[in-house]
């Protein structure tokens, strides 16, 4: 079939401002199903490393955007994505960990968080290793096509150092907004990861 | 394409024309959310590729059901539709197990949000919400009641014509995408802000839905079709393999 035949991809349209009653009502202030898509991604069961991932969206005057909403989708412990179409050998599926969830920021202070686990290195094109990632898709009042970005891990240089998609960025002082920056708090291995829409300190977004 | 597709090939790129621009000034919100730099171009790797799967189990059997699936002790007011459509790649292929999630306002344009201050009324009996997935030929179907414009606050007179917000997930990470869909004849779809600010006319009657009497139920409901296109998969051609995906 010729490009010209293809069909177009359905246009974008912003998420808007209740966002939250579709993808997340109890956020927006109700139950309505038994079982809701949340940011907690871990089981008691699930391989790997416990960590919290935790920021602010900022939009382009360092305000943050209290109505954004993130997804995240990662590959598990040992660096296998829980998708038919990961074929790597070696690795296994983890059942209870589907690598996927969605946040939004609190209404009062702009926060998001995730519950996961840290992945592991997962094999990129040509077969070079990509450093610990999680892809994010930030969509909000205002953002008309969803805006793609990865986390990459602060306690994971020499990794983050060799990876493909860093490297691919060609002015490195761009490169540490995808890095999360590594706490702990209580014994809690917490990652801080703000992102800016716009302006100085931008975040680096993905057309994938 | 010489075969049929498999999971973890790589999907078609994006074509940017297709949707409305990050910075759009006559959509106002829009002028402080968007990025100034352009974006950083990716080859699809594994992680671009694969992307979350859905399970029947984990719905439940009313979420397809905005009629009854908030309902107290009546039924919500307002007009009674059935929506219902095909969720394909752009090479017409139906995209199975497609996550469908829907949300709107009710009949008189109020939004079951805390954050929703409009003075139209709330309907107890309606949540505004409901989800789905795509069977084997990419369909979906739910019913709802209409829901009604309502003013906001972007030129002060603005109104947004009546409409559903959708999110769609595909089998690739790519292919997540977030759109509404609105109702043929409306009006105020002549000059919607966020509507107008998508490319082309082509585009933007992508996201009308048609009255569809052959989907009526008599004595009861209007229906209305629309269809939704989502990136396809394309051949994955020699030196282009994805390394640990599609051989």
């Amino acid at each position: 079939m010729s490009s010209d035949t293809l069909l177009r991809e359905t246009a974008s349209q912003t998420a808007g401002p209740y966002v939250h009653i579709g993808l997340a009502p109890q956020q927006a202030g109700f139950d309505i199903f038994e079982n809701n898509f949340g940011n907690v991604l871990v089981t008691p069961q699930t391989q790997g490393e416990r960590i919290r991932i935790e920021g602010i969206v900022y939009d382009g005057s360092g305000t943050p955007v209290r109505d954004v909403l993130i997804e995240c989708w990662q590959a598990n412990a040992a660096g296998k994505y829980n998708h038919p179409g990961d074929r790597q050998e070696g690795k296994a599926v983890d059942p209870t960990f589907r690598g996927w969830g969605r946040a939004c920021s609190d209404f009062d202070s702009g926060v998001y968080a995730f519950e996961t686990i840290k992945p592991g290195v997962v094999s990129g094109r040509k077969g070079r290793p990509m450093a610990p990632h999680i892809n994010l898709w930030i969509v909000a009042r205002g953002i008309n096509l969803g805006l793609n970005t990865r986390l990459y891990f602060s306690d994971e240089a020499e990794a983050n150092a060799k990876d493909p998609v860093l490297n691919l960025i060609e002015w490195e002082v761009r490169r540490k907004t995808l890095i999360a920056q590594r706490e702990t708090r209580d014994g809690m291995r917490v990652y801080r990861f703000d992102i800016r829409l716009q302006g100085e300190g931008e975040t680096v977004f993905f057309d994938i | 394409m010489s075969r049929a597709p498999v999971p973890g090939d790589e999907f078609m790129m994006r074509d940017t024309t297709s949707h409305p621009p990050a910075y759009a000034p006559s959509y106002k919100t829009s002028v402080l959310r968007s990025p100034r730099n352009a974006l950083i171009s990716l080859q699809q790797s594994l992680s671009e590729v694969t992307g979350p799967l859905f399970r029947a189990e984990e719905l439940g059997p009313k979420d397809n059901d905005l009629i009854l699936n908030a309902a107290k002790d009546g039924l919500p007011i307002g007009e009674r539709v059935v929506v219902h459509g095909y969720v394909r790649d752009q090479y017409g292929r139906p995209v199975k197990n497609a996550l469908v999630e829907v949300w709107q306002a009710n009949a008189s344009g109020r939004y079951r949000h805390k954050k929703d201050q409009y003075i139209g009324a709330l309907d107890p009996n309606f949540g505004g919400c409901g989800r789905m997935l795509t069977d084997n030929n990419g369909y979906y179907a739910y019913r709802t009641i209409r829901p009604g414009p309502y003013p906001w606050r972007n030129r002060v007179n603005d109104w947004r014509p009546a409409h559903i917000h959708y999110a769609i997930s595909g089998d690739g990470w790519v292919q997540r995408l977030i759109t509404q869909m609105y109702f043929e004849g409306d009006p105020l779809i002549a000059t919607c802000p966020i509507l107008r600010i998508v490319p082309s006319e082509e585009q933007i009657r992508g996201l009308i839905a048609l009255q569809d009497t052959s989907a009526f139920v008599q004595l009861d409901s209007r229906a209305y079709r629309f269809d939704i296109v989502l990136r396809g998969h394309r051949a994955t051609l020699f030196e282009n393999q994805i390394q640990g995906a599609a051989q």
